[in-house]
């Protein structure tokens, strides 16, 4: 990463033995540099070598493990500013806001959606991943009786707030063993509180202003260290995506290392507005948020955040995908009429929306064709008739209907004939429509014309 | 040490194009930076929103139509000047034609309607510009676009989809009677600017030109476009390629509202949550990605959607 081939050419032995299974020691650099081999595949490296290599190595940008289990999430890592140059790999958090100032009710009622609000798409699940509890009181007792509560309340991950040193050292013995965050060392007290956060294995936000990172960063870094998050007191949209902007850039572009941590973004600090906040969020998560706060966690709020979440990290060269199998939509039965589709993801998510609003009971068949739209699917011969035939008789569809029509996607009415052949004599395939828009006219009629 | 800001330095322009004409024209394009990056370019354009008057009232639930946007037009809904002067309200900075009932797959309204709804939102709002958007159906919408471009010549509207199919005859008319033209491409970078190409080489400016690259929403592919503009935007910034070098459109709306996430009742999936606000999100969340990723003008919808939106512009490009 850091190093070039030549570079690290250098520090190997240069003994040429073949053990690393590359004919060569520059070869084995060369693949090393391309992040293709590991160094521990050659026996001989030295130590010293080891450390320099290993330093050089490290990721531009700091990885950080938050939370514990099911519940562990890495925030970091990036390696570009533009998602299309590669992909964006580990997605921000989305922290949810818990005041010590705040009733009783209100917490519980915010804690049950913490953690019972979840939504599945695509394989993915679909929620928020972090609780902040704010020392808002400026009593320490409130706020660790907070903390206790929500800890004992949670698997999720938790991060610690206050202004209060010595809060916040209380409240590292609540979250000791949890891999939770600690908010905030400051220019004037991060010595305590590094050692605090290190004593109880948690991360620790640096809240500073941006130019005053380069100088804290690398003081925290020296005392051992690294697991280290920028607050860079950004607390409105425009700052915020500008100092986030520039931290990535500072990292990736500029290798300044003192730069090279994820950020965190107080959004419920920006307005008291809730699409706005939410809007900003969605800002954040395209635009380099590692740790993101909103101040609730309403269903139809972080519905609308999360799939931010997934699209923007989704990665540009590999398509979405839904599983292969029988999707039933609007409870249908054994008359119901039967569509095939792709399992590209978008393809699946318009004709399943469209098949629902038509209101009419439908069974959609998805078939496995790696994630391709139909057209595609079927240019590249995959989506064809001695294809599909196979797959409709394996995916067990017969027996959940007793009529034997299938509808295919108009795009390929070419193959009908040939899927007939292929299918044999009981069976019948029915041209659908193009465009999913037109599906609910047409099952509308379809289903009209097969009572 | 003193803080340096990490700068970027661009080679190439956006065009500023004009949108009407006198004192209530539209500008938009003319930066010379990534999007929102105001630290390191000139931005004399911010994006802008327009607001959406369709020529058929919608009802009630149908597609795109959940309460949180019915119920913001429900009393004009069957009067375009009303309806366009109810955007104005909302802060619409120029109104957006949709003539999605000429759509022969739906009512197959004629050329001549579609006029008469045009004539009616400009006489509602008097010299603010235009829109004029068809219903992507590509024979229709050669049909019906330059009808409208002959009825009201030398306005310097904006029309769009003209897309490879359709672009020659839209492009055409807006050479004869003075408009300009929306080109759409799927989602490629090379298509995109193949079609600029195209319709320049029929004669129309590119100061004319405004650059659709098919606008997907938050959940059903907003991934695609926000990329696709990216990589379109260095294109024309960083390589100065000047067939590139065009404002965005995005037609967003339309898609984001007829979502499941924004048309599925609380009754009907109690785990969604509220609709309104889910629906409002869709909505403007797709528009602050298309805004992040270069938007210059951004078809709305939803009245607190745009007040968010216009809000954060603001704000982002103050
Ligand atoms: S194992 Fe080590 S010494 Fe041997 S060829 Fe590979 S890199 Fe060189």
């Amino acid at each position: 990463m850091g190093l070039t081939g030549i570079q690290i050419f250098k520090l190997l032995p240069k003994k040429n033995c073949k053990e690393c299974g590359q004919p060569t020691c520059l070869a084995f650099a060369m693949q090393l540099a391309q992040g293709k081999t590991e160094l521990s595949k050659c026996p001989y490296v030295s130590d010293e070598a080891k450390a320099k290599l290993a330093e050089a190595s490290e990721p531009p940008i700091r990885g950080v493990v938050i939370g514990t289990g099911d519940e562990q999430y890495k925030i970091g890592e990036e390696l570009v500013l533009y998602r299309h140059d590669k992909t964006f790999f580990n997605p921000p958090l989305i922290g949810v806001l818990f005041k010590d100032t705040e009733d009783d009710a209100t917490i519980d009622a915010r804690l049950k959606n913490f953690n019972e609000v979840s939504f599945e798409r695509v394989g993915y699940i679909l929620k928020a991943h972090l609780a902040v509890v704010k020392n808002e009181s400026g009593d320490a007792g409130k706020f660790t009786a907070l903390l206790q509560k929500i800890k004992d309340n949670t698997k999720k991950p938790i991060m610690a707030m206050s202004d209060d040193v010595a809060a916040l050292e209380q409240a590292a013995g609540i979250l000791k063993g949890t891999k939770g965050v600690l908010y905030a060392a400051t220019e004037e007290n991060y010595e305590k509180l590094v050692d605090i956060a290190k004593a109880n294995e948690l991360s620790l936000v640096l809240k500073a202003p941006i130019e005053k990172v380069a100088e804290l960063t690398p003081k925290i870094v020296e005392k051992g260290f690294k697991d280290i998050i920028l607050d860079t007191e950004a607390r409105d949209a425009k700052t915020m995506f500008q100092h986030n902007t520039f931290v990535r850039r500072l990292a990736l572009k500029k290798k300044d290392k003192a730069y090279g941590f994820p950020t965190c973004n107080l959004i419920y600090e920006m307005t008291d507005d809730e699409i706005k906040e939410a809007t900003i969020a969605a800002l954040a998560i395209a635009k380099y948020g590692g740790i993101i706060v909103i101040s609730d966690c309403k269903p139809e709020v972080i519905l609308p955040l999360a799939i931010q979440r997934l699209n923007i990290y989704t990665d540009p060269q590999r398509p979405m995908v839904v599983e292969q199998g029988i999707y039933p939509i609007n409870e249908p039965d054994e008359n119901s009429p039967v569509i095939v589709t792709t399992n590209f993801a978008l393809t699946y998510f318009i004709v399943a929306a469209a098949i629902e609003a038509s209101r009419v009971p439908t069974w959609l068949v998805i078939m496995d064709v790696e994630g391709m739209s139909v057209l595609t699917a079927w240019s590249a011969g995959k989506f064809v008739a001695d294809a599909i035939a196979p797959f409709i008789k394996k995916v067990g569809i017969a027996d959940k209907i007793k009529h034997r029509k299938i509808i295919i996607p108009g795009y390929v009415a070419q193959i009908s004939g040939e899927l007939q052949e292929e299918l044999g004599e009981d069976w019948e395939v029915v041209i659908g429509t193009r465009e999913a828009a037109d599906i609910p006219a047409f099952l509308k009629e379809y289903v009209a014309k097969n009572q | 040490m003193a803080f340096a800001i990490p700068k970027e330095n661009y080679a190439g322009k956006v065009r500023e194009i004009v949108i009407g004409k006198g004192d209530k024209a539209v500008k938009i394009g003319g930066y010379d930076s990534m999007p929102l990056c105001t630290f390191e370019g000139t931005w004399p354009n911010k994006p802008v929103v327009a607001m959406e008057v369709y020529d058929v009232a919608p009802e009630l639930n149908a597609q795109g139509w959940p309460p949180a946007t019915f119920e913001a037009f429900k009393d004009v809904i069957n009067d375009p000047g009303a309806w366009a002067k109810k955007c104005l309200e909302y802060g619409a900075d120029l109104i957006c034609v949709q003539l999605a009932g000429t759509d022969p797959n739906a009512q197959n309204k004629s050329a001549e309607e579609a006029i008469e709804v045009v004539k009616k939102v400009k006489e509602a709002v008097g010299d603010i510009p235009l829109i004029i958007w068809g219903s992507n159906n590509l024979e229709k919408d050669q049909e019906v676009l330059p009808a409208i471009m002959e009825a009201f010549p030398n306005e310097n509207w904006l029309f769009g989809p003209a897309e490879e199919g359709n672009y020659k005859k839209i492009t055409a008319s807006a050479i004869g009677y003075g408009h300009l033209v929306a080109g759409k491409s799927s989602i490629d970078v090379n298509l995109a600017k193949q079609l600029n190409i195209l319709i320049e080489n029929l004669g129309l400016s590119l100061d004319k030109v405004v650059m659709d690259p098919t606008t997907a929403s938050l959940g059903y592919g907003i991934e695609y476009t926000y990329s696709v503009m990216e990589r379109i935007s260095l294109a024309a910034l960083a390589q100065n390629d000047d067939k590139m070098q065009n404002p965005f459109i995005n037609d967003l709306a339309k898609e984001a509202w007829k979502t499941r996430e924004a048309m599925l009742t609380v009754e009907e999936e109690p785990t969604y949550g509220e609709q309104n606000t889910r629906g409002i999100l869709m909505e403007s969340i797709t528009a602050i990605d298309l805004i992040a990723a270069g938007s210059s003008i951004l078809i709305m919808r939803n009245p607190t959607a745009v007040k968010v939106i216009k809000e954060l512009i603001n704000e982002l490009y103050s």
